[in-house]
């Protein structure tokens, strides 16, 4: 501190101003959030996330709906988008050349940079229509309890696809870069005693690379259950709890989007700002498990 | 002696590399379909009353988004007004003065922040300035939106400061410079390229964001005066207009929809560019 002088007291104050306005930010938000849902916590308390009835005129708010909503969507997006990334993550970290490998990443993160907005638009306009026509009648035919029903398209399956589309590209990024700090060394034995490239992949690299790919999956999951504009738009905005992807649900986030601009009482906005509160609870537990996951290869790995 | 691969381990390799390729090419070939079905949707639907017209009521056909383009550049200058400053003084604050603690403390918020669903900004935007000031606002969505790029204008600072070597700093120094002096001539120049190329892909990012700007800037289907009136939003719009019954506000939709992803994919691919071709000190 000492050495600070002639202006540098000055440019010191003013960045470390901004460091603490920053983390008051933070404090202010999550101050916000508690403060305004209290009328919400006080009158439903913990049963607030067990209540299946929405009914703001009768003042009864149960988030069970849109919590179901939200974790089923993003599961089945992880499903489908964890193979998929991974799949691709592999083929350019281990077998594409570099260039072609730096192109299709150049590719793979501007696909992630696409308005979740688009998302939405193409959802009801191309994802909606096929599911209708060529993808739902055949799953039908399966008389899986969860493809059961009569199919309208706005759905839980469509919204779980639109997500997978969307958490693809996090997942091939992390796991790309993870995949790629595993030392060139532990590939070349494997090589050395015999292993085909698949075997070295399978059984060397990757276990090499878990945790890591792990942290991207959980780095993945907290963007799919806070992700709104492309869920609300081909959800159905229902708030049902069905067995089957066939039906419309409704999320968290899409809840807020749909019904925060013309609520009106107080209890209905607390019971908004509350639903904010879990996602945002839920949210950041996620992405500091995957956050340490991710920290504890990269020490690992180098 | 000579070991034979066996058969089966052959086809399994073979078949798996197959397989990884086939899952890099289905996710590229995701964002060409994108490209080419709003090129082909939006661009046909695109002509010059977009960008001059307002929006015609309900049931009439034509108009345009003029209202909306500039609704979305004033939230855009806003945010960029109170999150570029904010983060990049706090990210110099990061990489040139900070002590582990405090470091350890501002880099663990502003990562909460970053994963914070844009949705739930949107709530603190309003109970921040739409309660207090009684009304939807410009300035509401600016802030939502400003508050959205404090993390990533915060790491790109002290990422890009971080990798200018320490010798330009002890140069600086020797021949007299102060600190803060050394900082803001000497490192903060020597990073600029990387440094300006963050803030834009930082602007894209928030520049298709729609969710915070529901009941922030609301709507508008007329011009928005000032920056205390309820404003129309690109984004906005193409959430209004996809879901709305009409077809002819389907085909604005498309059009909105072609020139956001131009402009967002437009931002990132010059950035992008600007990083690669930027000085070798700058590079990551």
């Amino acid at each position: 501190m000492e050495q600070l002088k002639g202006g540098d007291e000055i440019s010191y104050l003013i960045t470390l101003a901004c460091s603490i306005v920053i983390i008051l930010i933070v404090v202010l938000l999550v101050g916000e959030l508690w403060y305004n849902s209290q009328p919400a916590i006080k009158k439903f308390g913990f049963s607030f996330l067990t209540g299946t009835t929405w009914d703001p005129n009768g003042d009864v708010f149960g988030a069970l709906p849109f919590l179901y909503g939200t974790v089923v969507t993003s599961i089945f997006a992880l499903v489908l988008s964890v193979p998929l990334g991974v799949g691709a993550a592999i083929f350019l970290a281990e077998m594409a050349a570099p260039k072609l490998s730096n192109a299709l990443t150049f590719l793979i993160e501007l696909l992630a940079a696409v308005p979740s907005v688009i998302y939405g638009l193409l959802g009801i306009f191309v994802l909606v229509p096929i599911l209708r026509k060529y993808v739902a009648p055949p799953l039908a035919m399966t008389h899986l309890p969860i493809f059961s029903g009569t199919f309208y398209g706005f759905s839980l399956l469509a919204a779980g696809l639109v997500l997978t589309i969307m958490v693809v590209p996090f997942i091939v990024s992390v796991s790309r870069e993870v995949l790629l700090a595993v030392p060139v060394e532990q590939r070349e034995a494997s090589l050395a005693v015999g292993a085909t490239k698949w075997e070295t992949t399978w059984q060397v690299v990757l276990p090499n690379a878990s945790t890591g790919i792990l942290g991207s999956i959980f780095l993945a999951l907290a963007r799919a259950l806070g992700e709104t504009m492309a869920v609300t738009m081909v959800v159905g905005n229902t708030p049902t709890i069905s067995t089957s992807l066939f039906s419309p649900g409704y999320s968290i986030a899409a809840a807020i989007a749909n019904q925060f601009a013309e609520a009106s009482g107080q209890l209905f906005i607390a019971s908004l700002i509350f639903l904010g509160l879990v996602l945002f609870g839920l949210t950041i537990v996620i992405n500091a498990v995957a956050r340490i996951l991710i920290i504890m290869t990269a020490q690992r790995g180098m | 002696m000579v070991m034979q691969i066996s058969r089966s381990r052959k086809i399994t390799n073979n078949v798996m590399l197959t397989l990884s390729g086939l899952c890099a090419l289905l996710v590229v070939m995701v964002l060409f379909f994108i490209l080419g079905y709003l090129l082909w949707n939006g661009a046909t639907s695109l002509n010059w009353d977009f960008f001059t017209k307002l929006p015609k009521p309900i049931g009439e056909t034509g108009g345009g988004m003029a209202n909306a383009i500039v609704g979305s550049g004033k939230i855009l200058l806003l945010a960029t007004l109170i999150g570029v400053p904010l983060g990049f003084l706090a990210g110099v604050f990061l990489a040139e003065y900070s002590g582990r603690t405090f470091a350890f403390l501002l880099r663990y918020t502003v990562d909460l922040l970053n994963g914070v669903p844009s949705i739930v900004i949107g709530i603190v935007a309003y109970a921040l300035v739409v309660k207090p000031m009684n009304g939807y606002s410009t300035l509401a969505g600016g802030v939502a939106l400003g508050i959205m790029m404090i993390p990533i204008a915060v790491r790109t600072t002290e990422e890009f400061l971080r990798a200018i070597p320490n010798s330009l700093r002890e140069g600086a120094m020797a021949l007299g410079a102060t600190k803060s002096k050394a900082i803001f001539t000497v490192v903060v120049p020597a990073a600029i390229s990387g440094l300006t190329s963050g803030m834009m892909l930082n602007l894209a990012r928030v520049a298709g964001e729609t969710a915070p700007l529901l009941f922030t800037a609301l709507g508008n289907m007329f011009w928005s005066p000032g920056w205390l009136h309820p404003s129309a939003s690109l984004p906005v719009m193409i959430y209004n207009y996809a879901t709305a019954p009409e077809d002819s506000l389907h085909a604005q939709a498309w059009a909105a929809g072609f020139v956001l992803l131009a402009l967002v994919l437009g931002i990132n691919v010059t950035a992008r560019m600007i990083i690669a071709r930027g000085p070798a000190s700058a590079r990551r």
